[in-house]
């Protein structure tokens, strides 16, 4: 029988969500951004996991497998939008995608 | 079992680490699979076997193999120069500085929360099922419409098209 108090497990989503975050601010990659926001939709279906285990309600799995879902569906269109950046300027840094952007100001 | 919980979550948070300050992009995705798996771990601690399962066949299995063959098609070399500068301590010191000032708070705040206890049933995976198509069953049908739009916008997407021009941008 796990005895893990409930604040320390939530502590530890809360820790992976903030790498996530981290990662997502520092760097430039597509491909590098799109792993921040898994590890960052992961620790927020095990907050969903935990809470649901610590009030024995099924919701809490439920909700974990929408978001697995939403999870799959981002990564496959972000896959294809990378997939076609890559094919257009030949790079994946985030930056150098800026052709919308106004550059007469 | 208090033991298992706290090296999977250590076997995590490194792993993670590593995956995000990777050079590397295969390195770094093989680094999130085993952050994924010591996640399953914890899952299965936690008492939610069937979840522990769906994470390893579709985030381990199904997701980061769609992210290695992307990888691998695009055969991505070495990183450019302006990310080299934005991996810079220098740079990203203060944000982490915030932010881990933030997690600070956060942990201040839960160790402050009156969480009531938990109660004591138990919660097996027949339960998860009758409520995901009971009380969920309209979210389920969101969910499919969303996969729907998910394959046919990455069809749409993933379709390599001639470059067409409207006729009246046509010179």
């Amino acid at each position: 029988m796990l005895t893990v108090p409930i604040e320390t497990m939530l502590i530890f989503a809360g820790l992976l969500f903030l790498i996530g975050l981290v990662g997502l601010l520092t760097r430039r990659n597509l491909i590098f951004m799109l792993m921040s926001i898994e590890i960052m939709f992961n620790s927020a279906g095990l907050v969903f996991i935990i809470a649901g285990r610590h009030w024995k309600q099924a919701d809490g799995q439920v909700m974990f497998i929408f978001i697995l879902a939403v999870a799959a569906v981002e990564v496959a269109i972000g896959l294809a939008l990378l997939l076609q950046v890559y094919h257009h300027y030949k790079t994946l840094d985030a930056d150098s995608v800026g052709k919308l952007k106004d550059n007469n100001q | 079992m208090n033991f298992f919980f706290y090296l999977a979550a250590a076997i995590a948070l490194i792993s993670t680490i590593m995956a995000i300050s990777g050079r590397n992009a295969i390195h770094a995705l093989l680094n999130l699979i085993i952050s994924l798996l010591a996640v399953s771990v914890i899952f299965y601690l936690l008492d939610a076997p069937f979840i522990a399962a769906l994470e390893v066949i579709i985030y381990a299995g199904a997701i980061m193999v769609l992210f290695i063959f992307v990888t691998m098609m695009l055969n991505i070399g070495t990183e450019k120069k302006i990310e080299k500068r934005w991996l810079n301590p220098r740079v990203w010191i203060v944000p982490s500085i915030l932010a881990a000032l933030l997690l600070v708070d956060f942990i201040l705040i839960i160790n402050g929360l009156q969480i009531p206890e938990p109660v004591d049933e138990t919660l097996n995976t027949k339960q998860v099922g009758i409520s995901l198509f009971s009380t969920y069953v309209l979210a389920v049908e969101i969910a499919g419409i969303l996969l729907m739009a998910g394959v046919i916008g990455a069809y749409h997407l993933g379709s390599q098209k001639k470059k067409v021009t409207h006729r009246f941008l046509k010179k």
